[in-house]
């Protein structure tokens, strides 16, 4: 196949790309601006330029911008290991599985039962590292067991069918799922269990918060893993071989269906990995909780480009730190108010940029024409 | 069979459709196809555009299931067997425009050919006899397939269907795409591959090309064998010259 489209150079410009070109120049100009009030603020806040951008601006110490980092990279690490879900089920079969962010909620919501648990026992606080062991295989197993169901209940029957199919399957299995936890846990906020003072605290040497510095090590423990499944064993290689051409994969005598499975399976694992990595660093989970990041792992997965696994994992840290950073990098040195509540906000914006600026995402390559759904 | 006898007389056939149709939806694509292919034979099968060519082999990989009739493999109906099963069974393809998997090296795409095997050491084997028929190859393992030049592509992908270690080889369009300048070079090496003692099954558009180097052919005409004799009396049939290859 022929996987490059030919250069437009030929076509004519029409008024829908000078329309893109203007937005793509307002996009870079507004960080811009931002960033350099943001200098302007740093070297002294009575400058001309900062007073013209924000007459209230106070700068922004060292320390806190360290801060501000560790928990964007934290967060978007969570983030990333979600959008590998996404990114995967994406590459073998095609379509987006909006029901990932729930198998994430639930893999939560199973730390939540037991750490609960472990917690009446005793055990979460005298042993914190073997519950914690339990409650994470715990929750792999949940989530894992859950994607593989939904493949085979929900996907499969529609294997072949257009792919506008099993997305809109897919939002009504995230539906059913939100709402079978309500069911099953009731529609309150559930509490995890306080957490020992060393994973609240920071650490002393490195002066980064325990859960942080946990939520960071499984995640680059898990893209490792991951790395080496795909890049180095024979299911690796059936997967990639599946996701770029399923009829000659079977030729080979791979078992196709088997290995649409292990990725529904893996990409489960990573998000109840996950799902415990948000219990533990933010304490609490309810019946929604997967839909806001599960948005924003599929938008990670668009901007580190879609089917690519590295892409999926870099898209994730480049949405969590903007989120973290830009609004009081970019928002606040130019004057907006109440920057903090406008995570969300630079997280979509984020996704919105990238795309303009490169519409096949950080590490994607560009779709042929029928692969465009 | 009618005239086209095979060298072994009395023979099990490695590979056979008995009263085969195909169906695709309301389009009847193979019409009561009846094919033998013994072991040792070079055999092809011949037709024009949309003649069912394509959908004989992907019936005989159970990639298309048939509506009615037998595919027996070395005595063994698999009507019901996977496409898995009759790769292990001794039976692949070097597909239509070769299909490497672009995005893995060329290593990886010769290992995937050896996917059902365990046997390491056959499997070193029969790699070095892949490099023995392809020098070029060697030279490329580490490089992504999709950056190959069409006739190392081509190469690759025979190497891949012969990772499997199969008996019979089928062979889609195998000169299709290729510059003129390498289809010559490409049946000379399945006349080698045949020579080394695979028994090979070919379906071409480029008649003359394929008669010059098999025993026996058969020619589809919308479905249905129209033709079955030697290569010798088919490239001298006055229906064959006339309908299909037109006047060479």
């Amino acid at each position: 196949m022929i996987g490059k489209w030919a250069p437009r150079t030929g076509a004519p410009r029409t008024g829908v790309d000078k329309f893109l070109t203007l937005l793509r120049v307002l996009a870079v100009g507004l960080v811009l601006v931002g960033f350099a009030a943001f200098i302007a603020q740093e070297i002294n806040t009575d400058n001309a330029f900062a007073q013209w951008a924000n007459p209230d601006a106070t700068g922004l110490s060292g320390a806190g911008f360290r801060g501000l980092v560790i928990a964007g990279i934290s967060q978007g690490a969570m983030y990333g290991l979600i959008a590998l879900g996404y990114s995967m089920v994406y590459g073998v079969l095609g379509f987006i599985n909006f029901a990932h962010g729930e198998v994430f909620m639930m893999g939560a919501m199973t730390g939540w039962v037991t750490s609960t648990k472990l917690a009446e026992a005793g055990l979460w606080e005298s042993n914190f590292i073997g519950s914690f062991v339990i409650v994470l295989f715990g929750s792999i197993l949940v989530s894992t067991f859950l994607a593989v169901v939904m493949e085979r209940v929900a996907y499969r029957p529609l294997r072949g069918a257009p792919r506008l199919i099993p997305l809109i399957t897919s939002i009504g299995v995230s539906f059913f799922i939100q709402n079978m936890s309500i069911v099953l846990f009731g529609p309150a906020t559930k509490s995890y269990p306080a957490r020992p003072d060393w994973v609240k605290n920071k650490h002393t040497a490195l002066q980064i918060e325990g859960d942080k510095i946990m939520v960071i090590a499984a995640a680059a423990t898990s893209m490792i893993l991951l790395w080496y499944l795909v890049e180095r064993t024979k299911v690796g290689k059936a997967m990639r071989a599946v996701a770029e051409d399923a009829e000659i994969a079977a030729l080979m005598g791979i078992n196709v269906n088997r290995t649409i499975v292990t990725v529904f399976a893996v990409g489960g694992a990573f998000a109840g990995i996950a799902g415990i990595m948000w219990g533990i660093d933010f304490g609490s989970v309810i019946g929604h909780t997967g839909f806001l990041p599960g948005i924003k792992a599929f938008s990670s997965a668009v901007v580190g480009g879609i089917g690519h696994l590295g892409g999926a994992m870099v898209g994730g840290l480049f949405i969590g730190i903007a989120e973290a950073v830009g609004p009081l990098l970019i928002l606040e040195p130019l004057g907006v108010s109440g920057v903090s509540q406008l995570r969300d906000a630079v997280a979509f914006a984020m996704l919105i940029g990238v795309l303009l600026l490169r519409p096949s995402g950080i590490f994607g390559e560009r779709l042929r024409a029928e692969d465009r759904a | 069979m009618s005239d086209s006898t095979p060298a072994v007389e009395g023979a099990t056939p490695l590979l056979e459709m008995r009263q085969v149709n195909t169906h695709y939806g309301a389009v009847h694509a193979l019409k009561d196809v009846n094919l033998a292919i013994y072991a040792g034979e070079m055999v092809c099968l011949l037709g024009g555009n949309a003649s069912g060519k394509s959908t004989t082999l992907k019936t005989l990989l159970g990639m298309v299931k048939p509506s009615s009739g037998q595919v027996v493999l070395d005595g063994e109906v698999v009507n019901d067997r996977s496409t898995a099963y009759r790769v292990e069974r001794g039976v692949t393809m070097v597909p239509e425009n070769r299909r490497l998997f672009q995005r893995l090296s060329v290593r990886e795409n010769l290992q995937l050919g050896a996917y059902l095997r365990n046997d390491s050491a056959g499997i070193a084997s029969d790699l070095e006899w892949v490099f023995e028929l392809f020098p070029r190859v060697k030279e490329r393992l580490s490089q992504k397939s999709g950056t190959l030049s069409g006739g190392e592509q081509q190469m690759v992908a025979i190497g891949r269907a012969l990772m499997s270690r199969p008996k019979v080889l089928l062979m889609d369009e195998p000169s299709m795409g290729l510059a003129p300048a390498l289809v010559k070079q490409n049946f000379e090496l399945i006349e080698q591959i045949h020579a080394a003692g695979l028994t090979i099954f070919m379906v071409e558009q480029n008649a003359n090309m394929a008669l010059s180097i098999a025993d026996r052919g058969w020619v589809l005409q919308t479905g249905r064998v129209v033709l079955d004799d030697t290569a010798e009396n088919l490239l001298t049939h006055p229906d064959l010259r006339a309908s299909y290859l037109g006047e060479a």
